[in-house]
């Protein structure tokens, strides 16, 4: 409709004060009919004090058609009627704290965070729908849609109108990392909310009547702030390879809703419609949103890192790869297996990507209490990094410890989803290169093996290079599509996606031509961010432009 | 949300309220004198031959709250003084609409118009409905208006376009016999109770002290008086009607002009803008050899615009031929480019971009070598064929060769030429949603004269502000009709809000919401309204409720009506090209693509009490149940936040939040709801957030400042208690 989605919600939230004054009457016909009385006078002209009654109207809202289950909806989400707001609230900017806090608000809070969050306790995991007590503090895990589990959380939900915004409130206490945050927040957009403007919680919370007038100003200023940090990063976006994106995919949107609404108003002046192209067209639309969001993933990665688990038998040299790597002397390291207990890290840099390098105690059976204790650790951080490097000594080859050493890590990765693994033969200065028989057989079980030797530094950047092609980052060509999207932006694509897909849907379900104008107005309407009359106005001119109609 | 009341209750209440029509009006007196002055410069331009003047219009029965007075009143009339409930000015499409709802709720009316002959006629194409046009045609219907029960009794062809597109842009159009229309529409008029038709020219408004209307004057001095009064003057306003270089007053070719009417409103404030359209040339069909061209067949099973199944009366169609401009008629053109108005450049206006003449088409298109151009009857009884989509602004002497470059039409004779017309119209940001103006209490406009073109436009138009000038009369409240509820409301709050640059067509793509607004709910849309209001006797009403539990009952009967497999199963397979499953209900096939009802009445599963139109019904609620419920909860979500209500008296240019161009917009359009204000060109999502932050902090203070003085006056209470002092009465409020 006309009004971006940022402030729709905003326009049936303030407190109706009319309401309370007429009383509320029971209708005799199964709609509604409401009677505005405005009786306030209003002046004709200035020279003139006369003045009239405005005109008193009876407005007829019948939202509902008669026929169709007298209006009412069998769905749950009949109640919502506006919608709900996320974003993280807590600073991200310094060094990461222990917590941070994304919080939803709108009359779905409780419906999406009931989607993306697992209570821990069983006996609230039995009813269908996630119901929390109002001020109850619940602890479980959030899963993204996918069903993995992103983080564990404390939910804290506050349903209106004793919350800030007075409506339904949700807050998710998050493990402070941004990666963290920013995974949870996007699980949230996935499962239906919208991410929130600067300032809209506090919009939200005056515009429901919860501050006070003095801070009328203050939302005021924060409003027009925002408008102009809008203008700004407009201005910094057209140059942007995002935005040029956006608009090309918009504007094939618009061509092919031209294309159809000129066929459907002026019907018999049109040559036919070729639906194969426009078919493919979509397609090739939907692949750019998906391309586009995977961007979003590298870009998240550009931020937030790489973190590289560095695992393996004692004394096969990884805590002498990771000073090797990291250039420095972060790891002790001496001949005695089992040195490394702890968890060690050491911060690098790749190709201008951050990576944390993990350097773990040599996994295997032992007593030592201390050394368990850090074996238990190696395994949680394999399970938990981006990369796994598995370390091997090129003089030992492939031993059975090694063999049952991959079986343990792969059985602790008991999700689909496989970290990508780098076979690392260390110590190739100390063996000869007659190895390579063994190495080929095991290409099955990782995605790369780079020889190295943390003595000389060799191999090094064979790693490296192994390293990106894994992250997936030499994909993006340089120069090409070489910008970033921020949570908003990525917040677009998912509607625009949600939008083609339920095109396709449509399509494939051979559903008639006037249903895909739905769906690809959406999505213009999601790239655009604009009003739905003015896609009309712009289809409609294209139309007259584009096409010889007119009777 | 505001108030929730009945409509029967107000209804109540009006019935006891006493119709202003019968104050006398004091202060049209006084400003006789100016307006003479201005009657009297304006006189020449009146062309009128001759008038018959009639002494009394026929005046029949009585509505049941006018007569008493009514009656009482006629035994010391004097003919040049007329009162009653409502006048309406045009006898056009609008007008017609406008004065039988008016006359049929209850208000005594008197329809104006300039030649009685030609009320109801159709000067462009004799066709009603088309895409988007066809809703509104139905939904007139549904409230209780004429224009689809008069276009289902004279059509010529009926075709429903877009069949297989959806069945929210499914589109009727019926070719009409222009003669029998106008015939037709004139019968109802002159046997429909409460209303008086009249031949004047109306000059003047009379205006009361509260700058409310008071009634209309002619051109001869007569002053008819009504507290509402709807213009409905089509192009006849200033009308200028144009053939190449050369021009005439006229509001259509061989009418004349009405004028004096705009000078008047202009002097009242209003604020005016001519509009230009424009007719192709009508060919002699006895001329033609059609043996050459494709033919055009109307539909087999013919479709309705009324939900009326007493006026579905089926009769033999007339086939429309279709031919194309040849090379030499964009040679002809381009040859006497400089003799057309917008290349020779004597003209500014710009036709509407939906409507380009032949001429706008060749130089634009350059490289389509060939046009369309239909060739489509004009009546029964008549040889006139309408030249669809060949209108020129090129001098008559051109427009016959022209015409003979078109294969079919090589020896063709010409019975009219094309022309264009422009004239006076006010653009509508002058009007609120119920189409009564914002400056004059009780004046309303519909149809040409807000900007917009097209038969089934002007009836949405006059359906509506008939049922409020007569509620308006009537001292009760009036009505407007929402944009998501019916393609009028869209039309109307269209025409309210934007800022228009060609006259207004209505299109499908125009509404957000058109898969709700579709022509077979459209009685489920309104016809309740049209019942609550008085245009729906119990008759129709009966007819609607048992349609309406018909096709409940049987998509009930779907739903739960299982079936095994068999013939029907397996031709379900092969249609839709998925499998069935065993005890499938009837409605999950239904559901399938490409399955229709037909095939469920194919073997024996369908319901013989439906009709075809039922079973359309049932069909398009089950099969398009996804989708419609998704648009139901994004438009109540819309519904909920866009209608809040936006203060009168907002002074926009004083919030320096807003944005220069919104104050403007929005000081211009005085919108009357957040949704509206939304809708306004150049006001932008943060200016709507600015503006509803305005509103709360207003209400706050209001809130506060209540409050402060509910203090006070308590505090000056308790000290007058006690002191009993001298000053009480000052300080008393």
């Amino acid at each position: 409709m006309a009004l971006q989605p940022a402030f729709r919600f905003l326009l049936r939230h303030l407190p109706a004060t009319i309401s309370s004054i007429f009383p509320k009457l029971s209708i005799p016909v199964h709609r509604k009919l409401s009677i505005l009385n405005s009786s306030s006078p209003k002046p004709i002209s200035p020279t003139t004090q006369i003045t009239w009654r405005a005109a008193k109207e009876n407005k007829l809202v019948s939202d509902k058609d008669e026929r169709f289950g007298n209006g009412t909806v069998s769905s749950a989400e009949s109640v919502v009627n506006s919608s709900t707001i996320a974003a993280i609230v807590t600073s991200l900017c310094g060094p990461p704290a222990a917590v941070g806090i994304v919080r939803l608000s709108g009359p779905s809070a409780v419906s999406i965070v009931g989607r993306v969050f697992r209570p821990a306790s069983k006996k609230k995991r039995r009813g269908p729908d996630w119901s929390p007590v109002s001020h109850v503090v619940e602890y479980g895990v959030v899963v993204d849609s996918h069903g993995n589990v992103i983080d564990e959380v404390l939910v804290v939900p506050m349903l209106g109108p004793k919350s800030y915004t007075r409506e339904d409130v949700v807050e998710l206490q998050c493990h402070g990392s941004e990666v963290c945050l920013h995974r949870v927040l996007r699980a949230c957009l996935d499962a239906g909310a919208r991410i929130a403007e600067p300032g809209e919680f506090t919009l939200r919370a005056f515009l429901n009547g919860r501050l006070d007038l003095s801070q009328a100003e203050n939302v005021g200023k924060l409003i027009s702030a925002k408008s102009v940090a809008v203008a700004d990063s407009a201005l910094a976006g057209i140059q942007g390879g995002f935005s040029s994106l956006v608009k090309s995919l918009r504007a094939q949107c618009i061509k092919l809703l031209t294309e159809i609404e000129a066929r459907l108003d002026f019907d018999d002046e049109m040559p036919p419609l070729e639906l194969n192209p426009v078919i493919d067209e979509i397609r090739g639309m939907l692949q750019e949103v998906d391309d586009a969001l995977e961007t979003a993933d590298y870009d998240k990665l550009l931020q937030s890192g790489l973190q590289i688990a560095i695992v393996g038998r004692p004394n096969v040299g990884k805590s002498s790869l990771l000073n090797a790597w990291s250039k420095s002397e972060r790891a002790i390291v001496t001949e005695i297996a089992g040195t490394t207990r702890d968890i060690v890290e050491a911060n690098i840099s790749v190709r201008g990507i951050p990576v944390t390098l993990l350097d773990t105690a040599g996994i295997r059976d032992t007593d030592d209490i201390v050394e368990k204790i850090g074996v238990e650790r190696s395994e949680a951080v394999a399970t938990s990094a981006d990369v796994i490097l598995m370390t091997v000594s090129a003089t030992e080859g492939w031993t059975l410890e090694d063999e049952k050493l991959l079986e343990r890590i792969q059985c602790n990765k008991s999700g689909s989803s496989s970290t990508p693994g780098v076979l690392v033969i260390n110590k190739i200065d100390c063996a000869p290169s007659s190895l390579c028989d063994w190495v080929n057989t095991l290409s099955s079980s990782f995605n790369k093996h780079v020889f190295t030797s943390a003595v000389s530094g060799q191999g090094i950047p064979d790693l490296e290079a192994a390293i990106i092609e894994l992250a997936g980052l030499n994909r993006i060509p340089t120069g090409g599509r070489k910008w970033t999207v921020n949570q908003r932006q990525c917040e677009q694509l998912v509607r625009t996606r949600e939008a083609f897909i339920r095109l396709k849907s449509s399509i494939e379900e051979e559903i008639p031509l006037d249903f895909w104008t739905i769906d690809l107005r959406e999505a213009a309407l999601a790239l655009g961010q604009i009003s739905g009359e003015d896609i009309s106005e712009e289809v409609l001119s294209n139309i007259f432009g584009k096409f010889c109609i007119g009777k | 949300m505001a108030t929730t009341l009945s409509l029967h209750l107000t209804r109540i209440v009006s019935q006891f309220s006493v119709p202003s029509s019968l104050l006398p009006p004091l202060s049209s007196a006084k400003q006789r004198p100016q307006l003479l002055q201005c009657r009297l410069r304006l006189r020449f331009h009146g062309r009128r031959g001759f008038f018959v003047s009639r002494q009394e219009a026929p005046r029949r029965r009585f509505s049941i709250f006018a007569s008493t007075t009514s009656q009482d009143w006629d035994k010391h009339s004097d003919a040049s003084n007329e009162r009653y409930d409502v006048i309406v000015v045009g006898g056009g499409h609008a007008g017609c609409e406008a004065a039988l709802s008016s006359a049929r709720i209850g208000a005594k009316t008197l329809l104006l118009t300039l030649n009685i002959d030609r009320i109801a006629w159709q000067p462009c194409n004799p066709a009603v409905g088309g895409p988007a046009k066809s809703q509104l045609v139905h939904e007139v219907d549904a409230l209780g208006g004429e224009i689809g029960k008069v276009a289902d009794r004279c059509y010529l062809q009926k075709r429903v376009l877009n069949i297989s597109r959806g069945p929210a842009v499914r589109a009727l159009r019926a070719q009409t016999d222009k003669r029998e229309y106008a015939s037709e529409m004139k019968k109802i008029l002159e046997s429909t109770p409460n209303l008086s038709i009249r031949e004047a020219m109306v000059t003047d408004m009379l205006v009361g002290k509260n700058d409310n209307v008071e009634g209309v004057c002619t051109f001869f001095g007569m002053n008819f008086y009504a507290p509402s009064v709807v213009l409905t003057t089509g192009t006849f306003m200033s009308g200028k009607i144009w053939v190449g270089k050369t021009s005439m007053p006229a509001g259509r070719a061989g009418e004349s002009a009405s004028h004096g009417l705009t000078e008047y409103l202009q002097q009242l404030g209003f604020e005016t803008d001519r509009l230009k359209t424009g007719t192709p040339a009508r060919v002699d069909c006895r001329t033609v050899d059609f043996s050459g061209l494709e033919p055009q067949h109307g539909d087999e099973e013919v479709n309705w615009f009324s939900y009326d199944p007493d006026y579905h009366l089926e009769r033999e169609q007339m086939c429309c031929y279709l031919t194309r401009t040849t090379k030499s008629t964009h040679q002809l053109i381009k040859d006497n480019l400089h003799e057309t108005p917008t290349y020779g450049g004597w003209v500014e206006a710009k036709g509407p971009r939906y409507c380009p003449s032949i001429e706008d088409k060749i130089v634009r298109f350059q490289d389509k070598e060939s046009h369309q151009i239909f060739l489509e009857p004009e009546g029964r009884s008549v040889p006139e064929l309408y030249v669809q989509g060949f209108s020129t602004g090129l001098p008559e002497r051109l427009q016959l060769p022209l015409l003979r470059t078109l294969p079919g039409l090589e020896n063709c004779s010409m019975l009219r030429p094309a022309y264009a017309v422009e004239y006076d119209y006010f653009p509508a940001h002058q009007c609120f949603p119920s189409l009564m103006t914002k400056k004059i209490e009780g004046l309303f406009f519909s149809g040409q004269i807000n900007g917009t073109t097209g038969y089934e436009e002007a009836a949405a138009q006059g359906i509506v502000s008939g049922i409020n000038a007569a509620r308006h009369s009537a001292g009760k409240s009036v009505i407007v009709l929402e944009r998501e509820t019916s393609y009028i409301g869209t039309l109307i709050d269209d025409l309210v809000t934007k800022d228009l640059r060609e006259p207004y067509r209505m299109l499908t793509s125009r509404s957000e919401h058109r898969l709700f607004l579709r022509s077979d709910n459209a009685d489920n849309r309104l016809t309740p309204l049209g019942h609550d209001i008085g245009l729906i006797d119990d008759r129709r009403w009966k007819i609607y409720l048992d349609k309406k539990a018909r096709i409940l009952e049987e998509k009930q009967r779907l739903k739960t009506t299982r079936i095994s497999s068999g013939d029907l199963t397996a031709e379900i397979t092969e249609v839709s090209g998925q499998p069935v499953r065993d005890s499938s209900t009837l409605e999950s096939l239904l559901k399938k693509p490409h399955v229709q009802y037909k095939i469920l009445d194919k073997h024996g599963f369908g319901n013989n009490l439906l009709s075809r139109m039922d079973k359309e019904c049932v069909e398009i609620d089950i099969k398009y149940e996804g989708f419609i419920v998704r648009q139901q909860n994004q438009l109540q979500q819309m519904v909920n936040q866009q209608h809040r209500r936006l203060p009168d008296d907002l002074d926009y240019y004083a919030m320096t939040t807003l944005s220069h161009e919104a104050r403007e917009k929005l000081s211009k359009v005085r919108p009357r709801t957040i949704g509206q204000a939304s809708r306004v060109g150049g006001v932008s999502p943060a200016d709507v957030t600015a503006l509803l932050i305005i509103l709360e902090s207003n209400r706050r203070r209001a809130h506060e400042e209540r409050k402060h003085q509910m203090l006070t006056s308590i505090i000056a209470d308790a000290s007058q208690e006690v002191s009993e002092s001298p000053l009480k009465e000052t300080i008393s409020p």
